[in-house]
């Protein structure tokens, strides 16, 4: 049985596809077998997060479609052998991927797999529809920022009604907050929303707060996912995100300002 | 010099930057939306028939009815709102 988490946002551009190859790849690294699927038709992202951009023969719609079988267009990953990736289809019909044609798809990994991990498209659109319709857990990446916040808590009113989970009247999604893009000093300074603020208003459990940081860009300049950059902070914050989704505690990290002298305060900008 | 007056405008506890503003703006807008979520499926139709039924009348913009939901603690309140054109007295 594998458990299918869906990352997830509404708001474009705030992190998810680098939070889906961080915790698809934290998930497999510790020997559980991953698949890792971009629903981004399209906008394909998600193979050169990856660094299997070249790798890329069959795609999502293309299996959908029965153009190819589910084994020929998985990538398997050079770096853990636990971890395969389904490519977005880069067909401009956003309405390549059918409800029952996901499903069948997600049976199918169900056989094989423990995690299913669905990166979404932005947007309360299709795409985005189908990434969280099966789910059984959602990650919701937001930004320390209004209309992220606000596009976050729409994203709760959807999956709450609108998955199957909901529709068939089963266990509700369990959902989790990721805060990412977060700068501590800005926060400290009264410029940026922080964690508590936040968390009270989504009111949900936080799984890490990933920091704003120049490794996120090297890791996916290089196609290598940041949790695997192990002196970073955003690697480190990733790790913690991926231990405390199976049930590990861990203090939360990287949310003080470095401490700057007086000097440094003073003359500031 | 920005930075001094930041400064001591924060170490005298004064509200400081605009975060504060971002999260009483997020606390209404959030509630806000959340209300407009348990509302009832009818409204998009009885928004149009009331809008169908005003043009019978008067020459109106398409958007001019909107109907809005709200629920209160022990009751719901329909406000319908109708916006007529400057010169909707018919000649
Ligand atoms: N913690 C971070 N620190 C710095 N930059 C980041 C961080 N997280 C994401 N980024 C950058 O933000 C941009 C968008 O990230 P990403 O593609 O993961 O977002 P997305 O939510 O998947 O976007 P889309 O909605 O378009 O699919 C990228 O350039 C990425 O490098
Ligand atoms: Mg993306």
């Amino acid at each position: 049985m594998a458990r299918i988490i869906v990352i997830t946002s509404g708001k474009g551009g705030v992190g998810k596809t680098t939070t889906a190859a961080a915790m698809a790849m934290g998930l497999a690294q510790r020997g559980n077998r991953t698949a890792v699927i971009d629903f981004d038709v399209g906008l394909r992202n998600l193979d050169l997060i990856m660094g299997c951009e070249r790798r890329v023969v069959y795609d999502f719609a293309n299996v959908i479609n029965g153009e190819a079988n589910l084994n020929q267009a998985l990538i398997r990953d050079k770096r853990c052998e636990h971890l395969y990736i389904l490519p977005a289809s880069q067909t401009r019909d956003k309405e390549a991927l059918t409800q029952d044609g996901v499903g069948r798809v997600l049976e199918e990994l169900n056989k094989s797999y423990d995690y299913v991990i669905c990166d979404s498209p932005a947007g309360i659109e299709h795409g985005a529809l189908m990434a969280m319709y099966y789910a059984d857990d959602a990650i919701v990446v937001t930004n320390p920022e209004v209309s992220s916040v606000r596009d976050s808590d729409r994203m709760l009113g959807i999956l709450a009604s609108k998955s199957r989970r909901a529709l068939e009247s089963q266990e509700p999604i369990r959902e989790y907050l990721l805060l990412t893009r977060y700068a501590p000093d800005r926060v400290a300074r009264g410029e940026m929303l922080g964690v508590e603020d936040v968390q009270e208003i989504l009111a949900l459990n936080l799984l890490s707060v990933i920091p704003d940081s120049q490794s996120v860009l090297n890791a996916s300049n290089a196609g290598n996912p940041v949790i695997l950059d192990h002196e970073s902070d955003a690697g480190q914050a990733y790790a913690d995100m991926v231990a405390r989704y199976l049930g590990e505690e861990r203090p939360m990290r990287f949310l003080d300002a470095e401490r700057k002298g007086l000097f440094s305060r003073l003359f500031r900008g | 010099m920005v930075g001094l007056l930041d400064y001591f405008r924060s170490a005298a506890g004064a509200p400081k930057g605009s975060a504060s503003v971002a999260k009483e703006r997020l606390q209404i807008l959030v509630a806000h939306d959340r209300a407009a979520r348990g509302r009832p499926s009818y409204l998009p139709k009885l928004e149009q028939e009331i809008l169908a039924v005003i043009r019978k009348y008067v020459e109106v913009d398409t958007d001019a009815v909107s109907v809005t939901y709200e629920q209160e603690e022990s009751h719901e309140i329909l406000e319908l709102n109708i916006v007529l054109p400057e010169s909707s007295a018919r000649s």
